[in-house]
């Protein structure tokens, strides 16, 4: 089969894998809890009482949402299968290790844009308006590719204990949230807040989300989805590389 | 093939052939070194040394694992799908048409007992039923060969006579089938060869009868008396090797059966005994596995 084929022969695959991450993983208990339920109260503990304009609150609440769902299912699929004994048999199935890894960010991936949504349509609801549509759309795909990406780096360590992967997750996934310009705009941090907010690919999604509904940004739009687009590469690259090594070993 | 964790050289040097057609044991004891090396063949890990073919495709290889069935020792279904959803899962897996996955899915489904129950989720299933969903998921790609790693093992009687005879029929029809097993009678029925493998190196390889036949001094008589007669009398008797105690009777080891019966005769009549049974016994493959298994612990 030419490499065409192959390519697109996994990536079937993979849209496979997707389908069966979709149906198990999305109702279990930890991504609702740790991927859903959590960023809401965080986000309520944080703006409730204080005077916030709805046009500030909803690109931080749609940033922290999609960060936190887009990243709560990639990381435990492969601990969870080494745990549940459905691994072994997946990988001696014709499938790259690559194609198992896109697969978990397939899912992890809709399940971000899918919840996200909900959050947009809330803003929508409550008199947001999103004077750029397109460039809003393209920037929460990508970022939601981006953290989904980030969450199979999560799982590289070859432990088979979800719970110790959702704890490596909680102990990156806090901090950026708290540099990335969600509570407090980039603009009023000091200089060295700012060069910390840049590490952050939160940061970018954010920037892109308060220009598309706030009408101003910290960044050149062009900057922010450049950046998140190379942090996406990155992040992707890191997973197929590293979990090549780490998952053999978690059989 | 060669493979280490760590320090630790789990399977040293392994070098066989399976014939196409063939049924092949893979015998060892636990921790033998028989599972890291379906693994390797399998391509979930990697030799550290050496590389392995299958059908002229290296193992690891996409079109290497197109080709095969697995049934990884103690694996499982995904247990929130229902079986069915498991199967067809698998039939994506390995780029089968849907309408061909679904008339093979049906067909080894009934012939697993399991189609009455496809739409109930795995987790609802006995162990038995989730092993011969795991049998079926191996099957639905139609593969040449087909590895399973101790696929009997804890489960009922039903579910084994199950399964060894759909492994009989698929051998009968031309499947490759490499089975690693630790139950003898298992791989003395199924199996046209099989390779014995302990602490990591394989120690024989031939057919079942031939092992059993080459273990010399294994053969062995079986008595018992109308009154009790310790074995280390029994013991002293010219000809014996060993004597192993089976409940009211005893097994005597020897390189001459016929020799020791008459013997046996000799010593019943006079020490007024009456013998109630006696059997001559030919080694069994549990007896060449334990001396040649045995033989290498020693010389290691």
């Amino acid at each position: 089969m030419s490499d065409l084929g192959t390519v697109l022969q996994q990536a079937r695959r993979s849209l496979a894998i997707a389908r069966k991450d979709i149906r198990i993983y999305y109702s279990k208990g930890p991504v609702i809890i740790f991927g859903v339920l959590f960023p809401v109260f965080l986000f309520l503990s944080f703006t409730i009482g204080r005077d916030l304009s709805v046009d500030f609150m909803i690109p931080g609440l749609v940033g922290m949402i999609l960060f936190f769902t887009a990243t709560s299912i990639s990381p435990i699929v492969v601990p969870w299968e080494a745990q549940a004994r459905t691994l072994e048999r997946l990988m001696s199935c014709p499938v790259r290790i690559e194609t198992i890894i896109v697969g978990d960010i397939l899912a992890s991936f809709a399940f971000g844009v899918g919840i996200s949504l909900i959050t947009i349509m809330l803003g929508l609801f409550l008199g947001v308006t999103i004077s750029s549509p397109f460039i809003f759309a393209i920037a929460v795909i990508l970022a939601a590719f981006c953290f989904a990406s980030l969450g199979t780096v999560f799982s590289i360590p070859p432990t088979n204990m979800p719970s110790t992967v959702n704890m490596i997750s909680s102990v990156v996934k806090f901090p950026v949230v708290f540099i990335s310009g969600i509570f407090i705009p980039l603009d009023e941090l000091p200089t060295w807040g700012q060069a910390v907010a840049y590490i952050s690919p939160l940061t970018y999604f954010t920037d892109i989300a308060r220009y598309s509904i706030q009408g101003r940004g910290h960044l050149p739009i062009a900057i922010d989805l450049l950046v998140l687009l190379a942090f996406t590469a990155l992040f992707l690259v890191v997973a197929m590389k590293l979990h090549q090594r780490t998952m053999p070993r978690r059989i | 093939m060669t493979k280490y964790y760590g320090e630790l050289l789990a399977v040293d040097h392994v070098s066989f052939t399976v014939g196409r057609g063939e049924f092949f044991g893979f015998l060892g004891p636990n921790g033998a070194g028989k599972t890291t090396t379906v693994r390797m063949l399998t391509g979930v890990i990697r030799a550290d040394e050496g590389s392995a073919s299958i059908s002229g495709h290296r193992v690891g290889t996409l079109k290497a694992k197109q080709i095969a069935g697995v049934v990884p020792e103690m694996a499982n279904a995904y247990a929130d799908l229902s079986a069915w959803d498991n199967l067809m899962l698998m039939a994506e897996l390995y780029g089968i048409p849907a309408s061909v996955a679904r008339e093979r899915g049906i067909s080894l489904m009934q012939e697993m007992g399991l189609y009455p129950r496809k739409d109930s989720l795995v987790k609802t299933y006995s162990r038995g039923m989730k092993q011969r969903l795991i049998l079926c998921m191996a099957l639905v790609s139609d593969p040449e060969v087909l590895f399973l790693d101790e696929p009997t093992s804890g489960l009922d009687v039903q579910s084994v006579r199950l399964i060894k005879d759909l492994l009989q029929g698929l051998n009968a029809k031309g499947k490759t089938i490499f089975l690693t097993t630790h139950d003898m009678d298992e791989a003395n029925q199924l199996c046209d060869r099989v390779a014995i493998i302990n602490q990591g190196k394989i120690v024989a390889i031939d057919a079942p009868e031939k092992l059993r036949m080459a273990t010399s001094g294994m053969h062995s008589v079986e008595i018992s008396f109308d009154n009790v007669v310790s074995p280390e009398v029994l013991a002293n008797i010219p000809g014996v090797n060993t004597v192993k105690k089976l409940g009211d009777k005893c097994r005597l080891y020897t390189t001459n059966p016929g020799e020791l019966v008459v013997s046996l005769i000799n010593y019943s009549s006079s020490n007024g005994l009456k013998i109630i049974s006696l059997n001559t016994l030919a080694p069994s493959l549990e007896d060449a596995f334990m001396a040649l298994t045995e033989k290498r612990g020693k010389d290691v």
